[in-house]
């Protein structure tokens, strides 16, 4: 008995740190697109560790696969080959119910086109990942109210969409990926439709409010205003990871980053 | 989640409003046009249903329908009479005669002669008289819509212009009828059914309107008659049947063999039927189109909401509540028109009678509509891939 007194601590310890120590675990992941006959190879096999407390981006040359990637990374899209654990957890065991509740849970969403609900209020649609959650309707509506507040937007929770700018419409849509509190936030080109004030803006909510040293953020970018934000820049091309940059603030730029770092 | 379907149904006004209008056409169209029908059918049997009294109607076992005369010998009527269970039994003539206007013209008039002492199968409403008037000499009593129209007098000439003065007048209580040349009185005016003949109607005793018809051997067209309490009128029928080789049918039953003769040898169902079909089909294929898309202008948020974790299962049900209202309002709207048609024509000569079942057929019809209408975009959002969402 004292023995497994003992050695409990222990192996929950280390359990723990194995689990603290990565959000995303990709190795060797494939995807390939079936178009008209012809096989676009859009991943050819990516190794990609993004660390808890991490906000990873994805760069590089439009059609490399950046998108494609952080679809497979969020569960919304299958991959051919390859290992990739979110959390521990590999979609490739799930079923697509599990996959869908593992999604609503544990995964937010900020997409380039904002892509709200038009016939929303603000409110209600940073309330719809709670609801799809099956929290009831009046503590959504109050706790959306409560995160458009740390976005800046609290005098706003009653607009539509079409009433908001551009900035404030991402605001809305940064709320809505954050308010069920999900481990793990992918956005693909969240400031590209703003100007360089506002995503900035847009960078500082996502980096203060969405991470903490439980969760993950990966972005997906063209814009290099936004580089500085990132503790990693993972650097894409023709569907492969070719280069990992570590604190770009620093560094941005500069060639020979440690892939392994 | 109902809240936010409802939300994306009501936020695009104008195809939310022409889902409500395919489904609102396609009921107003089936439920006016089979209320029509209804009503058509119903003219058919409407003497049937003027006659009140009497349960049973006895006839030449070749009759079809109502306006099928084929008169029985008077003799029949004893034999009836002695059939166990019979409570009375009464002769009535049916048909057709000449009438002479003032003007020298000719009108035939549907002549119904009833029993001299009882008065059974005289008209259901009088509007001016009474019926025990035609215990009178050569009284009739003529139907107000004959009365005012086909019956009427001529207005008085102008001599200067030679164009009559004013409107045809009325025939009214007082003034004289020619009945294939035996002079008539009218005694009184009354309202009956409307029925599929449009010839005014005449109402007199069984005597006098065998003296006004033709001389032949045979007048008697139907035997009313009454059942005990007590007797089942089935049972009756067909001893009557068996005792006297004459057709024997219940009020109901002689109502519906009427119905059926003309829906059988009229066109007037197939004609309903392909509005009615085709109220259907237009209603589906606008709702359907317009709520495929509207689900199609949607789908980049069915997508988002499919990543953000909603379910197939939570999305269909999203799209079925935003079908169920689209469907109920607009079956709403639909018949609510029809029926406000029904309350707009009024008074008109308009056959038009909304039995519950028409409604009810309707709503069975707008489910129909409304899940096939729904289907294409609930196969099109189950199939969505929710990768869709990160595309530009
Ligand atoms: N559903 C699809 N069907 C066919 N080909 C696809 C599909 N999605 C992506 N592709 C192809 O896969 C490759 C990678 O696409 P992806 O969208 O991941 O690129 P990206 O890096 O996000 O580009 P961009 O910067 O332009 O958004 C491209 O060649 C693209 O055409
Ligand atoms: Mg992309």
């Amino acid at each position: 008995m004292t023995s497994i007194m003992n050695e409990h601590p222990q192996a929950a310890r280390i359990h723990e740190t194995a689990g603290r120590g990565l959000a995303i675990h990709c190795s060797g992941v494939t995807k390939g697109f079936t178009a008209g006959g012809n096989t676009i190879r859009a991943l050819r096999g990516i190794d990609l560790d993004v660390r808890l407390g991490e906000l990873a981006m994805l760069v590089g040359p439009s059609g490399c696969g950046k998108t494609t990637l952080i679809s497979v990374v969020a569960g919304i899209l299958d991959r051919d080959e390859g290992e990739c654990r979110v959390f521990g957890q590999d979609f490739a065991t799930m079923s697509a119910r599990q996959k869908t509740r593992f999604r609503g849970q544990t995964v937010g969403f900020v997409f380039q086109q904002f892509n709200l609900l038009p016939a929303l209020t603000a409110a209600q649609n940073v309330a719809v990942p709670l609801l799809i959650n099956g929290v009831a309707h009046a503590a959504a509506i109050k706790a959306a109210k409560e995160m458009l507040d740390r976005v800046g937007l609290g005098e706003r929770t009653e607009s539509l969409p079409k009433q908001l700018s551009g900035g404030q419409q991402q605001r809305v849509a940064i709320a809505r990926a954050m308010v069920h509190r999900p481990r793990l936030i992918v956005c693909d080109e969240p400031t590209s439709a703003l100007d360089h004030e506002t995503g900035h803006t847009v960078m500082r909510l996502l980096k203060n409010v969405a991470l903490d040293e439980d969760r993950a953020l990966v972005i997906v970018t063209h814009d290099a205003r936004i580089f500085g934000f990132a503790d990693r820049i993972f650097k894409m091309d023709d569907g492969r990871i070719v280069d990992v940059v570590r604190n770009p603030s620093a560094s941005i730029g500069a060639s020979g980053g440690d892939a392994h770092a | 989640m109902n809240l936010v379907a409802l939300r994306m149904l009501m936020g695009d006004k104008a195809k939310y409003l022409g889902i409500i209008f395919g489904v609102a056409f396609a009921s107003l169209l089936m439920t006016q046009q089979a209320s029509i029908f209804v009503g058509l059918m119903t003219r058919t049997f409407g003497f049937v249903s003027d006659t009140g009294q009497p349960d049973i109607w006895v006839m030449d076992p070749k009759v079809q329908f109502i306006d099928d005369l084929k008169p029985l010998q008077d003799t029949m009527l004893y034999r009836v009479r002695g059939v166990e269970g019979v409570d009375w039994a009464v002769p009535l003539y049916k048909g057709l005669l000449r009438a002479r206007l003032d003007n020298g013209n000719f009108q035939t008039c549907n002549v119904i002669g009833i029993d001299d002492g009882t008065l059974i199968g005289g008209p259901p409403e009088m509007i001016e008289g009474s019926l025990a008037d035609l215990r009178r000499a050569d009284s009739v009593i003529v139907d107000i819509v004959g009365a005012s129209t086909r019956l009427a007098k001529q207005p008085p000439i102008d001599p200067a212009t030679g164009k009559p003065i004013g409107p045809r007048v009325p025939l009214k209580v007082g003034d004289f009828l020619e009945l294939n040349d035996n002079r008539a009185v009218v005694v009184g005016i009354c309202r009956v059914s409307r029925t599929f003949q449009s010839q005014p109607v005449v109402y007199t005793t069984y005597t006098r309107a065998t003296t006004f018809a033709p001389r032949e051997r045979r007048l008697m067209t139907f035997v009313l008659v009454k059942s005990k309490p007590g007797t089942d009128t089935r049972e009756l029928c067909v001893r009557i049947r068996q005792t006297t080789g004459l057709a024997a049918y219940t009020s109901g039953e002689f109502s519906w063999m009427t119905v059926l003769y003309f829906m059988r040898f009229t066109g007037i169902p197939i004609n309903f039927g392909i509005s009615v079909i085709l109220g259907f089909l237009v209603g589906t294929a606008i709702a359907g189109q317009t709520f495929y898309n509207f689900t199609l202008d949607n789908l980049k948020q069915f997508g988002a909401l499919k990543a953000m974790g909603a379910g197939n299962l939570r999305l269909l049900g999203m799209i079925m509540l935003q079908a169920l209202v689209v469907g109920l309002i607009g079956y709403g709207v639909g018949v609510g028109a029809a029926a406000s048609f029904k309350y707009l024509s009024g008074q008109s000569e308009l056959a038009f009678r909304m039995i519950w079942q028409i409604p009810a057929i309707t709503a069975c019809a707008v489910t129909v509509i409304v899940v096939l209408a729904s289907l294409l975009s609930i196969i099109k959002v189950i199939r969505l891939e929710p990768a869709i969402v990160f595309k530009g």
